[in-house]
């Protein structure tokens, strides 16, 4: 029994081994598809995504869905991988690389972590589409094109909603430290709605604490009217701080979950910042399949933008039906 | 005084009160009854789940899965009462079964291998998080389950669990009741019962309490059953409070738990606490954590600052432990 373990063990590290020379700064071949056992691609061409989401965040989850729906329709096979750890995301990559995929979709919350191993896979001739966030060094770097919001863009926005619908004083409410997106969009609703805006730091992972602390800032600050919430759940978390405050406060949110679909329905929620991530899973697949079947290119070198949208009282019965099946 | 440095919870309750008096000068808020709701409704859902991991530690044990827990067992009322249509009442009851059912596990592994609880309840921390994740993305293909409130039952169990009273015109929620009640409960086990008793013995000395007939397994496997029992009643009332909870809640909080446990003067290595300690000290926790809000302090310094007073609340606490040990020699 323990011998079995020990020859386990050593073919595990052979095969390990064996990887890590695969890995090495040789690929330029590549035409060449390979079709070992490791491959599980449904067509000729593969596509890895890998993005920044941590497991179990709502918004990757749509993006993945969106991601694996293009790669059902076109019959290209889909992988997803994801890790917040911006070395380890650039492992990743590496990875991705060594296996000679057909193309790489790369989320770029940390540019500069992932340059050498996006270079890597773009000289290794595999084409690369960022995502979401890294817009400004997506060419530098030498991908094919970038499909994302501006966070700064969408902040301005729903700053310029927010001031549109009357509110004084904004609190901005960040919900993962060191989250450089949710600064900007903090940043440009600081920028679109011209009044005081204060950020508020709060975790996501205890929703007791994101109320007490919302409610709390609303006790000592009776000026704010306006909260804005950059994930559906602390929107909703908000939306029931200001009844225990007793404020008169409304909020408006980023992203959409069935909860917030119902608080927009019932006024409580103003209106959601939709960027419609699940275009930033689909068409980068889209586009990877067209550029290998016909060489198109999409977005003329700037970025192909996916919002911001908006969801208020006005369409948010239609966009309820999909936020449903997570797809928005 | 010298009876009095014997307690294990007197450092807390100096810190409390130095917390307290801090904010209350510093801010205007924070003395108001409104303050109290909010700064009280925060320490008691930490509290719930530090009486309860006090008892664990003071039984010489330590349950890293006590955070994830709190998520997974609302992700299996969720689940049942929006996906299956059960009766919310229902669905309550089989989530706490899980939960019994993990912490029976927990505990028994605990005793059957031997190993440190550190490493069985870290992977029962990993297992937990990542069925909570794949489950609730097989299942509802999202990674949030939502939709509480038009689950059959959901008012009147809401009701119990969530729900507000009023004092001076001012809100305060249930969970503060339930704080309270678990703590006092906790409490008189653990002080006057034949229970408490064995839980003290086998902290300090396991193979010696052995020896004079206490029921070590079973007791131990008890203690992890409650730790499970304090996350079920954690995240039923957040299920029911917020409608909707997400896969990766929780994650973190079985430190928070501990520190709190530790602020009210148990014992990293087991056999000294108390359950008021450990609700003391989450309350500490919940009264600098809105005291920083109140104060208008730059939020991006927070935790340094949460560090700095566990790590001093923790100094004060051994000081005076040292002083008690000597005066009890």
């Amino acid at each position: 029994m323990k011998s079995r373990l020990v020859i386990r063990a050593g073919v595990a590290l052979a095969g390990v081994a064996l990887l890590a020379a695969c890995s090495g700064p040789t690929g330029t071949n590549s035409q060449q598809t390979n079709n070992n056992s490791s491959s599980q691609a449904s067509g000729d061409l593969k596509v890895s995504v890998i993005t920044h989401g941590t497991a179990g965040d709502a918004f990757w989850s749509v993006v993945k869905v969106g991601a694996e729906d293009a790669g059902k329709q076109l019959g290209v096979g889909v992988t997803y991988n994801s890790d917040g750890d911006p070395g380890a995301q650039a492992k990743l990559i590496d990875n991705a690389v060594s296996q000679k995929v057909g193309g790489i979709v790369v989320s770029m919350a940390n540019p500069d972590a992932l340059k050498t191993s996006i270079e890597n896979a773009v000289k290794a001739g595999i084409p690369v589409i960022t995502i979401n966030s890294g817009s400004a060094k997506s060419a530098e770097f030498g991908a094919m094109a970038h499909v994302g919001q501006e966070e700064s863009i969408a902040g301005e926005e729903a700053g310029k909603k927010l001031k549109a619908a009357g509110k004084t004083k904004l609190l901005c409410v960040i919900h993962e430290a060191g989250n450089s997106g949710l600064n900007q969009r903090c940043d440009g609703a600081r920028s679109g709605f011209g009044g005081a805006v204060e950020n508020l730091q709060v975790d996501i992972s205890n929703p007791t604490d994101i109320e007490a602390r919302i409610k709390a800032k609303l006790q000592s600050d009776a000026a704010v009217d306006g909260v804005l919430a950059l994930n559906p759940q602390v929107a909703v978390n908000a939306a029931s701080a200001i009844k225990g405050a007793s404020s008169k406060a409304q909020v408006a949110t980023f992203d959409l979950n069935a909860d917030v679909v119902n608080s927009i329905k019932s006024g409580e929620v103003l209106f959601a910042v939709d960027q419609q991530q699940y275009q930033q899973g689909y068409l980068p697949v889209v586009m990877l399949k067209l550029f290998k079947d016909n060489a198109n290119t999409l977005g003329g070198g700037k970025p192909v933008l996916t919002g911001p949208g908006f969801v208020d009282k006005s369409n948010v019965d239609k966009v309820a039906e999909y936020a449903k099946n997570g797809k928005r | 005084m010298d009876q009095l440095v014997k307690r294990p919870e007197i450092g807390a309750m100096l810190g409390a009160l130095l917390v307290f008096v801090f904010f209350s000068v510093v801010t205007e808020q924070f003395l108001s009854v409104g303050g109290a709701a909010t700064w009280l409704d925060d320490a008691s859902m930490l509290g719930i789940m530090a009486v309860a991991v006090a008892l664990l530690m003071i039984g010489g044990e330590f349950d890293l899965s006590a955070g994830v827990m709190t998520a997974s067992t609302a992700l299996v009322t969720a689940l049942l009462a929006t996906q299956l249509g059960l009766n919310v009442w229902l669905a309550l009851l089989v989530s706490l079964a899980f939960a019994l059912a993990v912490g029976a596990l927990n505990g028994w592994l605990v005793m059957r291998t031997g190993l440190p609880s550190f490493i069985v309840t870290l992977g029962s921390f990993l297992a937990l998080q990542g069925l909570n994740l794949g489950i609730t993305r097989l299942v509802t293909g999202s990674v949030q389950v939502s939709g509480m409130r038009s689950a059959a039952g959901y008012e009147s169990a809401g009701f119990l669990f969530a729900s507000t009273f009023q004092v001076g015109g001012t809100s305060f929620y249930v969970s503060i009741i339930w704080w309270v009640l678990f703590t006092v409960i906790a409490s008189t086990v653990l002080m006057r019962t034949r229970f408490g008793n064995w839980i003290f013995a086998i902290g300090g000395a396991a193979q010696s309490s052995r020896a004079v007939g206490v029921p070590v397994v079973r007791s131990k496997i008890l203690l992890f059953m409650t730790t499970a029992f304090a996350a079920w009643l954690v995240g039923s009332i957040n299920i029911l409070r917020y409608a909707s909870v997400q896969a990766n809640q929780g994650i973190g909080l079985e430190f928070q738990y501990i520190i709190a446990a530790v602020i009210g003067g148990c014992l990293l290595t087991g056999g000294f606490g108390s359950a008021v300690g450990a609700a003391i000290g989450a309350l500490i926790f919940g009264m600098a954590r809105q005291g920083i809000v109140y104060a208008g302090w730059n939020s991006d310094w927070f935790q340094l600052f949460l560090g700095v007073m566990l790590l001093a609340a923790v100094l004060v606490n051994n000081m005076l432990r040292r002083r008690a040990e000597r005066v009890r020699r």
